[in-house]
């Protein structure tokens, strides 16, 4: 199995948790599963969204004290 | 104690001038000492590369010399790292020189690798180096209509410059009397066109005034003339492409493996490398999830200043970096606007004035001020 790498993006603005999301899957290998953390509200959606268009899959989501974690597959 | 900073950008210079003020005693009885190495005698305000793009600045205004911006007490050598041994504390230099320290800043910051996506260097205009920007206004001054696209990648440095050079542009090509000969289209890696959201809100409006078109969610990954094409199967024809390029930290943090892309994991308050207590990070050179921008590195700087005087002075630091960034944003027509935020406190930027905008070209010229810690 690969690694699985942290993208703690809690609490961030700018450049935001999708941003950094993107900014680690392209630094990361072929079938690495990337656990995002976020606070932002708008992340449940828009993550899954660009996950979905570039044909990544979404392997976990939940919520834990109030910080989202989504956990991503590189596919590609 | 000896404390070493690596890298003579706006990071490294303001928090070499901050220590040596604060340890001015111990400096001036010899008990510590304030080493720079840099790779170059001269310190560039990067943010005017936007300006000199659309000649709006001069490349002659953006230079100082390094040793003039520091306090005289700090020893600065122009002789890159090329090895650190951060278990033995010391680093090798481009020279040859083998120096040890008790506490190392990092701060080497990142650059623009636009050949991290195939055809992007050969096929678009950037300014994130004097030589593009003066490449970029060059094809500007020539070019008399047609399609131009902004395209940025990710991470990037300067997070409001996609935003900045499209309204700069709208400018430019109003001024020379052919906007209505252009039609320019702005893309954007996320699902809105900037990634703080009330800036996107005002922004989108904005583009709609002027007649220019958007995309979002729209991540390059392959350019060829005429065309850039995205990771989400979409792709726009351009006659000119104006690139914000995807960025890395800098190739001997690479070489010498602190970081996954050049980029050193570092703790988000304290700043250290993490696991190393007397190895500091800052700017563009950490992986923080914060914007990689000057303002960044300023409020780091400071706060690195307090907290390394206080471990020479006290043997503990004593306040954390709570993520404060400031960001002018210019707004094209004269205007400009900024986003001010930290980790617990969202941007909330109001609507862009002439005078902002007045006191981002004063900044311009004051920055040099701003380097040596007097502002």
């Amino acid at each position: 199995m690969s690694d699985r790498i942290l993208v703690d993006a809690k609490n961030t603005f700018c450049p935001g948790p999708l941003m950094e999301l993107i900014s680690n899957m392209k630094m990361a290998e072929v079938g690495d599963e990337l656990e995002l953390l976020s606070t932002d509200e708008g992340s449940a959606a828009d993550i899954p969204e660009w996950v979905n268009k570039v044909g990544h899959e979404i392997v976990d989501s939940f919520t834990e004290e109030e910080v989202l974690h989504i956990v991503v597959k590189k596919i590609k | 104690m000896h404390i070493l900073v690596v890298g003579g950008g706006m990071g490294g210079t303001i928090l070499a001038n901050n220590l040596a003020r604060r340890l001015s005693g111990e400096l001036e009885q010899g008990s510590s000492k304030i080493t720079m190495l840099s790779a170059s005698d001269k310190h560039m305000y990067q943010p005017g590369l936007l300006y000199v793009a659309v000649g709006k600045m001069s490349t002659s205004e953006l230079y100082r010399d390094q040793k003039s911006l520091l306090e005289p007490s700090i020893d600065f050598h122009v002789d890159p790292v090329e090895k650190f041994d951060l278990d033995n504390n010391s680093v090798t230099t481009k020279s040859g020189k083998k120096i040890s320290y008790d506490i190392i800043c990092i701060a080497t910051g990142s650059r623009g690798n636009a050949a991290g996506i195939p055809g992007l260097a050969e096929n678009a205009c950037q300014f994130y180096t004097e030589a593009d920007a003066l490449a970029m206004y060059k094809k500007l001054q020539k070019f008399e209509g047609g399609k131009v696209v902004v395209a940025t990648g990710v991470p990037h440095k300067c997070p409001m410059s996609p935003l900045e050079i499209t309204f700069f542009l709208i400018d430019y090509f109003k001024k020379r009397g052919i906007w209505d000969k252009v039609d320019l289209h702005y893309t954007y890696p996320i699902g809105r066109v900037h990634s703080l959201e009330p800036v996107a809100k005002w922004a989108a409006p904005e583009f709609d005034k002027e007649g220019v078109t958007y995309e979002t969610l729209f991540n390059m990954k392959e350019v060829v003339p005429g065309k850039v094409i995205s990771e989400e199967d979409s792709s726009a024809e351009f006659d000119l492409l104006v690139t914000v390029p995807p960025h890395k930290g800098m190739q001997v943090i690479e070489d010498n493996e602190l970081g996954k892309g050049g980029f050193i994991p570092t703790d988000k308050k304290k700043l250290n490398m993490e696991g190393r207590d007397n190895v500091f990070v800052l700017g563009d050179t950490t992986n923080l999830p914060i914007s990689k921008a000057g303002s960044t590195a300023h409020f780091e700087a400071e706060a690195l200043g307090e907290n390394i005087a206080a471990m020479v002075q006290q043997g503990e630091p004593v306040r954390d970096y709570d993520g404060k960034v400031f960001c002018f944003i210019e707004a094209g027509d004269g205007k400009a606007t900024y986003a001010m935020f930290d980790y617990n406190n969202p941007p909330n930027p109001q609507a862009p004035t002439s005078g902002l905008h007045w006191f981002k070209t004063a900044y311009n010229r004051m920055y040099w001020a701003s380097a040596r810690g007097i502002i």
